[in-house]
């Protein structure tokens, strides 16, 4: 019977000091926000989605199109189109594509970026019940206004056109040569569509 | 009461618990054979979150494992990555710089604290009690937004790098944790007053679930669960890595096996957390956080490797075989947790249901990390 008493009056012990604690409690300042009125504030480190650099001197993206990210990344979300365009040292990126539903943030991508063209984004307001809301061009993203036309080197143009041409004339003489090796010995007739191929080039 | 099922002599029946139910913290089935309130045999059945992390470690390059790492155990991710560097660390014998292995005990302890924080408020919201998992919560924000401001994420840490960690520490993180520190200690002692002492919780902890030190080596259960059974084993201590055999800390141990020697192991942690944190803070030397020459293409030699860590459910160790090439041959991870709870069917026999889920509480499982 005693024990029965005892354990009444630890209880009753234990819920006043409990009560103690959560009446203090009450009276301090709640450390919860209203989260659409106040919002907390992001940590430059915060990792969102990827996003392209834009380069202050140009300010255009500094992507090389290497396709590092693209390797890098463990779940393939990254996809990087480029193209060739005359007179533009190396490759012009022409849609940089994330497909942000299977990435995972690890970071590989910004690490194995060379140039430093990529960087995490501060972004995480990213609600949405659309799923292709979450494939982004990143291109488009830096440059919202359109995409800036790469600038165009004459002196690069030029040497480039002159190889091409050059390049146009070799392939005309070996194919012409082919011509000649193959018809020399069947018709010796056709000599004179030879000889204008000869003066073409 | 999903069926009735009668045996010969007396009347039992079977009872699903989960995999949808908030007491088994994820997607846990347990199935339960019940004679009347009291437990016939439990046994809890995996693979609703199973996700083939090893296959995934054996077709990934060594690099692309490490946003794994922070999804298995989702509460105490640092651990992982800690485990996953040693790996592969060990293999490739890559020396790792002093300030990276602090940055990197600093950052796994702040994150055993983090979890043990939300072991201890959603035990007791478990038991009944809703506000402890409030003021709980309120402090781990307080780490969460420390480990934020380094390493980018929340929860699904990606922060430890082969041969050393992604970025360094500021001035800003070493303040704030001292800070948390000083802010974190005397609110130990006033979880203590609210909840430990409570008369409820005495009751309800105190010689319930059962746990010996035999059935932990039997079942190869670790961490707070082997230590609150009275066997001093802890791979911090036992099989020393990085640079705890530099810092001077305690293993709580309590010999009294039930779930309330559980829980106190697990307060008792984070306060020896906290003493790690602060000598590692006094001790951080200068210098680089990432070893120089590691090869962007991690090709490990032949071979045979292994590395054990202390995660806050207790021994996390992988295990990979590397042929050479730039992906795994095989890839093994050993979870506490899987361990832990398949103990949870010898040891709930004959116990009532509310005290089964009291002491499934105790054993703090994370689903994900138990089905890999």
């Amino acid at each position: 019977m005693s024990g029965y008493f005892k354990d009444i009056i630890t209880g009753l012990k234990s819920l006043a000091v409990g009560l103690q604690i959560t009446n203090k409690e009450f009276l301090t300042k709640p450390i919860t926000l209203l989260y659409p009125h106040e919002s907390v504030k992001m940590y430059p480190r915060y990792r969102g989605h990827i996003e392209l650099v834009k380069d202050p001197e140009t300010g255009r993206n500094r992507c090389i199109c290497c396709g590092m990210c693209e390797k890098g990344c463990p779940s393939g979300c990254i996809t990087v189109k480029s193209e060739k365009r005359p007179g533009v040292k190396g490759k012009v990126l022409t849609a940089y594509i994330l497909n942000f539903t299977t990435c995972s943030l690890c970071g590989q991508c910004v690490e194995n970026c060379k140039p430093e063209a990529i960087k995490f984004s501060n972004e995480y307001n990213l609600a949405s019940t659309r799923r292709e809301d979450y494939i982004f061009d990143l291109l488009q993203k830096l440059h919202p206004e359109g995409v800036p036309e790469p600038e165009v080197d004459p002196e690069l143009l030029k040497k480039e056109q002159e190889k091409e041409e050059a390049a146009k004339k070799a392939a005309a003489e070996k194919k012409a040569a082919a011509a000649k090796k193959e018809a020399a010995p069947k018709a010796p007739a056709k000599e004179g569509g030879e000889s204008k191929a000869e003066e073409k080039s | 009461m999903s069926s009735l099922a009668q045996s010969q002599l007396r009347e039992t029946f079977e009872l699903n618990i989960g995999p949808q139910h908030p007491a088994t913290h994820g997607v846990l089935r347990i199935k339960v054979v019940m004679d009347g309130e009291y437990i016939d045999r439990a046994e809890p059945i995996l693979g609703y979150i199973h996700r083939m992390h090893e296959k995934m470690g054996e077709n990934r390059t060594w690099n692309q494992f490490w946003p794994n790492m922070g999804r298995l155990d989702y509460l105490s991710a640092m651990a992982y990555n800690h485990c996953y560097a040693g790996l592969v660390e060990r293999a490739m014998e890559i020396v790792v710089p002093e300030r990276a292995e602090y940055i990197r005990v600093i950052t796994a302890e702040l994150n055993r604290i983090q979890s043990h924080l939300l072991g201890f408020g959603a035990y007791i919201m478990d038991l009944g009690g809703f506000t402890p998992l409030m003021y709980a919560m309120d402090e781990r924000e307080q780490i969460l937004d420390l480990l934020e401001s380094v390493t980018g994420s929340r929860l699904t840490y990606c922060y430890f790098r082969f041969g050393g960690v992604y970025n360094d520490i500021d001035d800003d993180f070493i303040t704030g944790t001292r800070a948390f520190i000083k802010r974190f200690r005397p609110q130990i002692p006033m979880y203590h007053k609210l909840v430990t002492g409570n008369a409820i919780l005495m009751d309800r902890l105190i010689g319930v679930g059962p746990v010996s030190a035999d059935m932990c080596r039997k079942y190869g259960a670790t961490g707070p669960v082997l230590r609150g059974s009275g066997v001093n084993y802890d791979i911090r201590r036992n099989e020393p890595y990085s640079v705890y055999p530099e810092l001077d800390f305690d293993i709580p141990v309590y010999k009294e096996c039930d779930s309330m020697a559980r829980y106190m192991v697990r307060m008792d942690e984070m306060v020896q957390s906290c003493r790690i944190i602060e000598q590692a803070l006094n001790k951080l030397p200068e210098g680089p956080v990432m070893a120089e020459k590691v090869p962007k293409a991690l090709k490990p030699p032949k071979g045979d490797f292994h590395y054990a860590v202390e995660a806050a459910r207790g021994t996390f160790s992988m295990r990979a075989v590397s042929d050479g090439t730039n992906t795994a041959y095989r890839m093994r991870l050993r979870s506490p947790t899987y361990s832990n709870v398949s103990l949870f069917e010898e040891a709930s026999r004959g116990m009532l249901l509310s005290d089964a889920l009291a002491f499934l509480g105790s054993l703090d499982p994370v689903i994900p990390e138990m089905d890999r």
